[in-house]
This record gives structure tokens, C-alpha cells and sequence, in this order.
């Protein structure tokens, strides 16, 4: 399942959520995402998350199917937030639940890091020296391609 | 047509969206982007490095030889940076 909302999420209540009547799952391995407050050198106040709407409900249905085509997996979800967020706050949780740890662990990891290059998402930071754009990594880009299939 | 402008590319453009009548040539993104580079200076500055441009037409990721029709969705951003 995803989700793409404003408000925030209970890791517990959806980790509980995901598991019930689901017996034959083992292990779940979560990532939750943070706000920090800096960026480099530089102190971050806050920052607004902007999104395609639809589009990235698209991309993150099809980036949840790859990894159910590829791990097996008994039950997944990934929720990402968008608008403002402050340093602290939860952007992003991805699950992914599997009989045994390893299926569990290699799709929860698959699933961020295609995440981060392919969902829609755009970072704009608050400054003290005003509003700034994240710019994409490199090493994102490098985390994603060791996914890539021969 | 509609053209969707995202993150920094928005924030160069000055506008989130608009509704476009190419002329007829306009028949790829790449002809659109030229196209577009033209209706003024802050078009030209949003999109003069193409290795930064990033495209979804009808909200798929496509190239910059995908072929585009008045009835589509054209969007146009920056790199990606969720998660």
C-alpha cells in the first residue's frame, strides 16, 4: 500500500496495521526518514516537501510492484509526506514484511533508494540565507544503479 | 496543451502551470523545450542545461525524442529529491 499525505504517521500503528491477520510474515524491516537541521555546514529551520500529485502516487504503486516481483514479500507500505516539515519530523516510513529477515531488509532498502530517484518529490530548504532547493546526489543516483538488474 | 513546472524550474519560470498552443513543428519534447526557450528570459535560464531537466508526459517519465500531442500533460522538473 502507499500513501502520499500532509499528516503525520504512527510507526507503531502501522507497523501493528501491516502484520494484522498476516501470519505467515517473519521479519518487517522499517526505514523512517527525519528533517535535519543541517545541511552541510549550513542550519536548517524547516523545509516544504512539493510533489506531482498522481504522478508520484503512480511511481510509488509501480517502485512497490517491482519489489513484490523481486522479494518475497507477504505485505509492504510506503507513506511520504509533503508541505512544510521542521527538523525532527517524520518524512517518509517504508516497510516491507517477509517470511525471513533477508527478503525483509534487501526490499525495505530497495524500496528507499529507488524512492529517492524516481518519486516526484522536490525538497525546498529554509535557510539564513533564504530559501534553497536540494539539489540531487549523486550518491543517490549510485545507491539506486546497484538495483539495477544485469 | 498542458505544461506543468516543478520545484526550481517552477521557481525560474515564475508560474506553476499554463495551457499552450504550440505551432504544429512542436511534435517532441525536445522541439517543445526549444520552443519554450524562446517566450523569454527566465524560460531560457530554466531550461539552458537539458542534464538537469527532467520529463513526464500523461505523468510518465519519458526522453527528450518522446513525441507529444495537444491533448497531453508536458511536465517539466528538476532532479528528484524525496525520501
Amino acid at each position: 500500500m502507499i500513501r502520499v499525505q500532509r499528516e503525520d504517521f504512527d510507526v507503531g500503528a502501522e507497523l501493528a496495521s501491516l502484520t494484522s491477520g498476516r501470519h505467515g510474515i517473519g521479519g518487517v524491516t522499517l526505514f523512517v526518514g527525519l528533517v535535519r537541521d543541517m545541511a552541510g555546514e549550513e542550519r536548517i529551520g524547516a523545509m516544504t516537501l512539493e510533489h506531482y500529485p498522481g504522478m508520484t502516487e503512480r511511481e510509488l504503486e509501480a517502485i512497490e510492484k517491482e519489489a513484490h516481483e523481486r522479494w518475497p514479500l507477504d505485505a509492504s507500505l510506503i507513506i511520504h509526506r509533503f508541505g512544510r516539515l521542521e527538523p525532527g519530523d517524520r518524512i517518509v516510513l517504508v516497510a516491507a514484511a517477509s517470511p525471513h529477515r533477508e527478503a525483509a531488509f534487501d526490499a525495505c532498502h530497495f524500496l528507499i533508494d529507488w524512492l529517492k530517484t524516481k518519486a516526484p518529490f522536490w525538497k525546498l530548504e529554509e535557510t539564513p540565507t533564504g530559501p534553497r532547493w536540494v539539489d540531487a546526489k549523486a550518491s543517490d543516483d549510485a545507491a539506486a544503479r546497484r538495483w539495477l538488474k544485469e | 496543451m498542458r505544461v506543468l513546472y516543478f520545484a526550481w524550474i517552477r521557481t525560474k519560470i515564475g508560474v506553476p502551470e499554463e495551457v499552450l498552443d504550440p505551432p504544429a513543428d512542436v511534435a517532441t519534447v525536445q522541439a517543445l523545450i526549444d520552443w519554450l526557450k524562446g517566450r523569454g528570459p527566465q524560460f531560457a535560464e530554466a531550461l539552458k542545461n537539458p542534464a538537469v531537466v527532467r520529463i513526464a508526459v500523461n505523468k510518465r517519465y519519458v526522453g527528450l525524442d518522446h513525441p507529444i500531442g495537444r491533448d497531453d500533460e508536458v511536465a517539466l522538473f528538476s532532479p528528484v529529491t524525496g525520501g
